[in-house]
């Protein structure tokens, strides 16, 4: 499968990854070649911010896969993007070794503030980066798994679906809430002090992770991009539009929507390891239902059934909640809160949608994604 | 209206604050009771003499003085004095050099006078026996079955040989059940402990069921320490018939507590069944609905702040006028156009949600505000001594229950219930039998919003009221409905019930919080195996 077969007929994604290999290559040499003191250098601070973006950006990709392609409205995703972060937490957790408050070489600080004597039986391969970065994707890929096999087999459907995924997240929020859990508890993980060996707050670790989550992006974005132009997601398509009948055509509609749904938890758990180092910690808060609503917003004001359009969206409601919270915090959720009515009522294409409908001349738009059941 | 309440209140309050003036001025000058006997028993008092002391003791008891017992209790304590500028009967605790004195039939405070003014009533250790005796004999002989029963208690803490004499006299004039109970295990405290075997063996037969912690205590200390086999024998079959009837309490008192939180999350559930499992609309603003009427609460106390027993009976309609109007305004302005978009409804739904959330910070407090319970609401109705059922948790199930049924008679019995089952189940038939759905949709949203708001005021009793109460219920109340089954009112009631119960009986080896996670693990786990819940719609319109 190559490249120039993925983007045919997809101008927006073409324009997107474009964009991306601009800024991807811009913000490296305004952060680092540019002089601190010239108008055009970019702050550190900004990196990291357009970083976090960038992971925000990969996790709405992922749960737009689902929703746009496959008619699961997850409301659990935020989920899969923590399970991920804690994986990665807990290598940075690791790496700090001896260095932390108490200099216990072995044991995180809040085990030592606990009183634990020894590692419990789950920490032990995260001082490996290539363990973590398999956990990083098989943690959230085995729940989604477990879970979507539970879901799908016995077809539970449309918004019981999406009530099960937010209770999901919600008993893992509790679950991590607890010291018990060897997780932190209410404090997460945090203080890291280097990642591969590199300092974590170093400008050139900064610009680091801020072109892993570009990579990221880019690759998560061709994935999903590979999977909705192949034969998998046509059925896909199909299963979303009209489960019964594909099931009737002779289709496993749960093993589509168990092979759809693995794949998005993966990516959005990488975002969420990405997303980890960049912020700094990572807490149960992470597993928040509104957290994972947000995310749906993202992908619902960006345009669902694009790919492209949830990078919109997730960037443009993340500027949004920046600028918002730093200039009128009280505004945020009237603004949230309007968005989220204004969009499913006035533009259910979301903005890929409004850019679409200007080039309507070149392709007959797909159909809004109809939810099967519904009537 | 609320300003007439209003303004009534305040004059009432202003009345009884000149009445109470009125009492102060008048109690200084009352020292000299009424009462002959009890100032012949006074003055006796001052005697040298411990026998007329004695006598004098023995006329305050007999005066039936309400403060009679106050006085012989400070005098035990010896902390009983004559003011010498007045002779005045007072109540001293030393502070520093000096003592601090109180009116000892009022307990009017009179101010720090030194040790020279006063003259202390001296007590021997024959006297003290006596007035010992004289006092329980009072509380056991009072009128009042609190003032005996306390009386009692006392005894049982602390046994008393000559007070349990004055029990074996009283206890066959005993009326009131609870005391001659306590009176019982007092004798039977006393009797255990008898040379005679078969008083002592009778005497643990009678504390076997005996649920009173002393009596647990008593039955340990002959199990452990006496000498005779069949006693030790006896007390341990007493004790483990004991320990079966706390077992048997203790889970009665999980069931309440179940069946309370059960309750609570049928409340909240229950407006969520009708717009949720009727209209298959899924309404995340919901939990906002919930705290609008809990603030309704708030704000209904503040306009009647002398009034708070009445609030919640006009906080109640208040609640559901205001939750069902904003309900209404949803569905009018959002939810019918997204009807058959059930994922976008609860998109924009959760959209309001969050701006109704943001209203009430920016409106009222980002804080929590505080909402007082009426004083109904508080104590507790004692089962037996280990079982007492707290009034508010009471009140909340029986709510619950009066809520279910209004809302099972709205659907069954009414010309709106009527068309909203109509609707449910077909949509163009009922229209093309004239029915108006559009008005039927809005006032079964209205209906629906309007149960969380009356479900606001219950919770405002039981937890804290703060923006953020409706996003806490959310979640359990869909759990609930789906678990139930949509579309059935009794599955809501049954699931909700039920998951309340599971949840207290894991709370105590789990811990609140993972008991709380393995119940939503077992919902999801239910949900696989039963997907249309507990009870499931039968027929076609079930397909859809």
């Amino acid at each position: 499968m190559n490249l120039t077969k993925l983007l045919t007929n997809d101008r927006g994604g073409q324009i997107f990854l474009a964009i991306l290999a601009l800024v991807a290559v811009l913000v490296p040499i305004l952060n680092l070649v540019v002089p601190a003191g010239s108008a055009l250098h970019m702050p550190t601070y900004t990196v990291t911010l357009l970083g976090k973006y960038l992971t925000y950006a990969l996790l709405a990709v992922a749960v737009d896969l689902v929703w746009g392609y496959l008619g699961i409205l997850s409301l659990g995703h935020g989920a899969f993007f923590a399970l991920g972060g804690y994986a990665m937490g807990m290598y940075l957790m690791r790496q700090i070794g001896d260095r932390g408050v108490y200099g216990n070489p072995e044991l995180p600080d809040f085990m030592v503030f606990l009183n634990w004597k020894e590692l419990p039986w789950f920490w032990h391969g995260f001082d490996q980066f290539w363990f973590t970065a398999l956990m990083i994707l098989l943690v959230p890929g085995v729940l989604a798994f477990v879970f979507g096999w539970l879901a799908f087999r016995s077809r539970v459907t449309g918004v019981y679906l999406s009530i099960i995924t937010q209770a999901l997240t919600y008993a893992l929020m509790l679950a991590f809430f607890r010291n018990e859990m060897g997780f932190g508890g209410n404090n997460g993980l945090t203080d890291f002090k280097d990642i591969l060996g590199f300092d974590i707050q170093s400008d050139a670790t900064r610009i680091g992770l801020f072109l892993a989550s570009a990579i990221a992006l880019a690759l998560g974005y061709l994935v999903c991009r590979a999977i909705v132009t192949s034969r998998l997601g046509r059925v896909a398509v199909a299963v979303r539009d009209a489960e019964d009948r594909t099931r009737f055509i002779g289709y496993r509609v749960e093993h589509v929507k168990l092979a759809v749904f693995t794949v998005s938890a993966m990516l959005a758990g990488v975002a969420g390891a990405l997303y980890v180092p960049q912020v700094g910690i990572i807490n149960p808060g992470e597993f928040n239902p509104l957290n994972s609503i947000e995310i749906v917003i993202w992908v619902a004001i960006g345009g669902r059934n694009t790919l492209y359009g949830a990078v919109i969206g997730a960037i443009l409601v993340n500027y949004g909640k920046t600028y918002f919270t730093g200039v009128f915090p009280e505004a945020w959720l009237f603004a949230l809160g309007g968005l989220f009515v204004l969009v499913t009522l006035f533009l259910p294409q979301g903005i890929a949608g409004l850019l679409r409908k200007r080039r309507k001349a070149t392709q007959t738009a797909p159909p809004a994604a109809a939810q099967e059941g519904a009537a | 209206m609320g300003a007439s309440q209003f303004f009534w209140g305040r004059t009432t309050v202003a009345v009884l604050r000149f009445m109470l003036l009125g009492l102060l001025v008048v109690a200084p000058l009352s020292q000299a009771s009424d009462n002959p006997t009890f100032d012949q028993g006074v003055e006796l008092l001052k005697a040298r003499s411990f026998n007329t002391k004695t006598d004098g003791v023995d006329k305050i008891a007999a005066s039936g003085h309400p403060a009679a017992a106050q006085v012989l209790v400070y005098l035990l304590k010896s902390d009983l004095y004559f003011r010498e500028s007045d002779q005045r009967l007072v109540y001293g605790q030393r502070d520093g050099r000096n003592y601090h004195i109180s009116d000892a039939l009022t307990s009017e405070d009179l101010g720090t006078v030194n040790k020279r003014e006063l003259d202390k009533i001296k007590t021997n250790n024959r006297l003290r026996a006596h007035i010992r005796s004289t006092i329980a004999t009072l509380n056991l002989t009072s009128p009042d079955a609190a003032v005996r029963l306390a009386g009692v208690s006392q005894l049982l803490d602390k046994p008393d040989p000559d007070a349990v004499d004055i029990v074996r006299r009283q206890l066959d004039q005993e009326s009131d059940k609870t005391v001659a109970e306590a009176m019982r295990t007092v004798l039977a405290l006393e009797d255990i402990k008898s040379e005679d075997k078969n008083t002592a063996l009778g005497a643990i037969e009678q504390l076997s069921g005996s649920l009173l912690p002393a009596a647990r205590n008593g039955l340990q200390r002959i199990a452990d320490n006496s000498t005779d086999k069949d006693r030790k024998r006896a007390a341990a079959k007493a004790l483990s018939a004991i320990q079966t009837k706390l077992q048997m309490n203790e889970l009665a008192e999980t069931l309440f507590f179940g069946l309370s939180l059960g309750s609570v999350l049928v409340l909240a559930a229950i407006g969520l069944a009708i717009t949720f499992g009727v209209m298959g609309v899924i309404n995340m603003a919901h939990g906002e609905l919930i705290m609008l009427g809990a603030y309704t609460t708030y704000i209904v106390q503040l306009l009647m702040p002398n009034h708070i027993d009445l609030s919640l009976f006009v906080a109640i309609p208040a609640a559901f006028v205001v939750s069902g109007l904003v309900g209404i305004g949803i569905e009018r302005g959002v939810i019918r156009f997204l009807y058959g978009r059930p994922l976008e409804t609860l998109l924009a739904t959760f959209g309001i949600s969050l701006i109704l959330q943001q209203l009430v910070r920016t409106g009222i407090s980002a804080q929590n505000v505080a909402v007082e319970n009426p004083s109904w609401m508080s104590g507790s109705l004692e089962i037996n001594a280990v079982l007492s059922l707290t009034y508010n948790r009471l009140y909340i199930i029986v709510f619950a229950l009066i809520v279910f049924a209004a809302l099972l008679v709205i659907l069954k019995k009414t010309a709106l219930g009527l068309q909203v089952r109509a609707v449910s189940q077909n949509r163009p038939m009922a229209r093309a039998m004239g029915v108006r759905s559009a008005w039927v949709d809005a006032m079964t949203f209205g209906l629906g919003s309007g149960i969380a708001g009356v479900a606001g005021v219950a919770l405002s009793q039981l937890t804290n009221v703060g923006p953020n109460l409706g996003q806490a219920y959310i979640i359990d109340s869909f759990m609930v409905v789906v678990f139930g089954g949509v579309g059935n009112l009794w599955g809501t009631l049954v699931a909700g019930m039920s998951l309340g119960v599971v949840n207290k009986f894991l709370e105590p080896w789990a811990g609140a919080v993972l008991a709380k996670i393995l119940v939503l693990v077992f919902i999801i786990l239910f949900i696989q195996k039963r997907p249309r819940g507990l009870f499931p719609q039968k027929g076609r319109a079930a397909e859809g």
